[in-house]
């Protein structure tokens, strides 16, 4: 029931509370409304009870597993909220002089220090707000390298078709063409396919490794070996970055740029679409045109890297220094594990996928790629129940729901049919991955005995199947009252 | 099992062609296409009087599960697009080779037609899928 269902006339928050009479001046006649606004008129009690009522019925990561691939679904450690909610910097204001917010400041420069050094980039600027952003403000600084050499030939981003949507959006919006490269057979890149596409008129490359895919691309220094040759650059989209953590780096793989979703890797919260944060590094090349404001520190100082001082930078890409909070909590978490911690997020991401790949295996379903060694997340291709059972990923999906378990990433990436993109994380123990290793097989044993109760579900949730071919034919998100 | 008429030319990519033979093209998307992509709930055609390459993608037709490009398998210029789809998307799912059509193309003088695959090699390539 919506809050405006709840919604009696009159009635309102202060139950016992005397009212003061509400007294406006200085509101010229004509711009006052003439009819109250059509808010829900619903007591203190009533708002309390159907807000806490909705967030309890949330699937999130801290009542649910969470496989969601691609998405990184970690536990955000309580420990660096709170270091990130301490009064001292959370006051602060970012017009504070330079004098005055010495301790937030070192923490900022930390951060982009730790960053360049897991990823083997030459400098780091933390300010893009979300990781859109952070690719947005790597594509911008290819195009600033190539405009600086006066190399405008080059319109072209070469992008392969495992690769997450938001890559060729953000080359499309820094005005490049977009071609695509085909992925082999054993889920690397078609070799030849890229030689025939590179050209003078290459930009650069745009890669996730390990891929969408779930593998990691073996042949990684041919690549970035032909695209230099070529005179392109090669852009690092850090979605997976966790499954590499403290292993190998891109920076070693010869990546020019990188983006880093530190709300995946560096376990800050998944908002419902924010606050974000998605820092960029370049290798030596591409360093005068970091997005600003960056922290800089002489030694005995801290202070901001401006316009001043960096006239070629691309620009500032939000007010101040990005999501300040948000890069505060993962300064305390890159702190908190240390290096060896940052190598046991890898090989536990990495353990624990395989663990449930090679379980799945077992259980009888079928993986995209078999003969590969999983990343920090796989695939597995419910094709052959869709045609022997008439049981699709979707009804999988959603009979996961009513086992309490989010149900893993449907239908992405596009290159397999009837697929679930499965990541655990590092930060789930083994009898949780076996409780969803058990609920699959119990769903593989109802497609085959109960169908109608897999393509019929979730049966234990508020809401039952939803018609989402309607509801993306006729969006109607607006309420409106019933005609009296 | 799909359906594949046996008069019209496909792609790789899932295209299908009638030959109007008068130097015009009808194309769509193949009975297979439609299948994995599931119930169509958007679609983006290119405009009439664009010239289009073979091979350029030109138009996009999304479901609940994906969005995705839809190439022209052949050069030449837009002459007519099927304006009913915008209101009836799911056209394309009930009558893939019929209603469903996407653009209409008249062929450029350059215009090949001999990489198109007949109804029996497309076969054999869905079998794969």
């Amino acid at each position: 029931m919506l809050i405006f269902e709840q919604s009696v006339a009159g009635r309102h928050a202060r139950a016992q509370a005397p009212r003061q009479p509400i007294t406006l001046s200085g509101i010229p006649d004509a711009q006052r409304r003439k009819t109250p606004a059509a808010l829900p008129q619903v007591s203190e009690m009533q708002a309390v009870r159907h807000y806490t009522r909705l967030s309890q019925l949330n699937f999130s990561i801290d009542t649910h597993f969470y496989p969601l691939g691609s998405c990184t679904m970690k536990y955000n450690p309580r420990g660096c909220q709170e270091v990130a909610a301490l009064p001292g910097l959370v006051s602060r204001h970012p017009y504070a002089p330079e004098s005055h917010s010495q301790g937030i400041l070192a923490c900022f420069h930390e951060l982009q220090e730790m960053l360049k050094d897991i990823t083997g980039m030459a400098e780091v600027s933390l300010s893009p707000a979300a990781g859109a952003q952070g690719e947005f403000a790597g594509v911008a600084m290819i195009r600033a390298y190539h405009e600086s050499r006066n190399d405008t030939a080059r319109t072209e981003i070469l992008i392969p078709d495992a690769a997450h949507g938001t890559n060729p959006a953000s080359a499309i919006m820094c005005g490049y063409k977009v071609r695509e490269i085909p992925t082999g057979t054993d889920g690397d890149i078609d070799l030849d396919a890229l030689a025939d596409a590179l050209g003078a008129q290459t930009a650069g490359i745009m890669l996730t490794n390990p891929s969408t895919l779930g593998v990691f691309d073996r042949k990684i220094e041919t690549i970035a070996t032909m695209v230099h040759k070529a005179g392109g650059l090669l852009y690092y989209d850090g979605a997976n970055l966790n499954a590499i953590l403290g292993k190998v780096r891109p920076g070693d793989m010869g990546f020019d740029v990188i983006h880093m979703n530190l709300h995946k890797t560096f376990s800050t919260p998944h908002g419902g679409g924010g606050p974000g944060a998605g820092p960029v590094g370049v290798s030596e090349r591409l360093k005068p045109y970091l997005p600003i404001p960056m922290v800089g520190y002489n030694g005995d100082d801290y202070y901001w890297l401006t316009e001043k001082e960096r006239p070629e930078t691309i620009g500032r890409l939000s007010a101040f220094a990005g999501n300040a909070g948000i890069l505060l909590r993962a300064w305390a978490y890159a702190r908190m594990l240390g290096r060896e911690g940052m190598h046991r997020v890898a090989e536990f991401s990495v353990l624990n996928a395989n663990y449930m790949l090679k379980k799945l295996i077992d259980a009888g379903f079928q993986a995209a790629y078999p003969e590969r060694r999983a990343t920090h997340e796989f695939i597995i291709t419910l094709k052959r129940e869709a045609s022997e059972l008439g049981v699709n990923t979707m009804d999988f999906a959603k009979r996961l729901l009513d086992h309490g378990f989010h149900a893993p990433t449907t239908y992405f990436p596009l290159l397999i049919p009837e697929c679930l993109l499965i990541e655990p994380t590092e930060t789930e123990d083994k009898s949780t991955l076996d409780g969803f290793i058990e609920v699959m097989s119990k769903i593989e044993r109802e497609a085959r005995e109960t169908p109608d109760v897999v393509k019929t579900a979730p049966h234990n949730l508020p809401v039952k199947r939803l018609d989402d071919v309607l509801a993306a034919r006729q969006l109607d998100l607006r309420w409106r009252p019933k005609a009296v | 099992m799909s359906d594949i008429p046996a008069e019209l030319l496909y792609t790789k990519s899932h295209e299908w062609i009638r030959d109007d033979g008068d130097g015009t093209v009808t194309i769509g998307i193949t009975d297979h296409a439609q299948e994995l992509l599931g119930d169509l709930v958007f679609v983006e055609l290119p405009e009439v009087g664009d010239n289009v390459e073979s091979g350029a993608d030109c138009a996009v037709v999304e479901s609940v599960k994906a969005a995705s490009d839809v190439y022209s398998p052949v050069a030449g210029e837009i002459i007519e697009v099927n304006e009913a789809l915008a209101d009836a998307p799911e056209t394309i799912n009930e009558s893939p080779y019929a209603e469903g059509w996407l653009f209409k193309v008249k062929l450029a003088e350059k215009a090949d037609l001999s990489h198109l695959l007949s109804a029996d090699a497309y076969q054999a390539i869905e079998d794969v899928d």
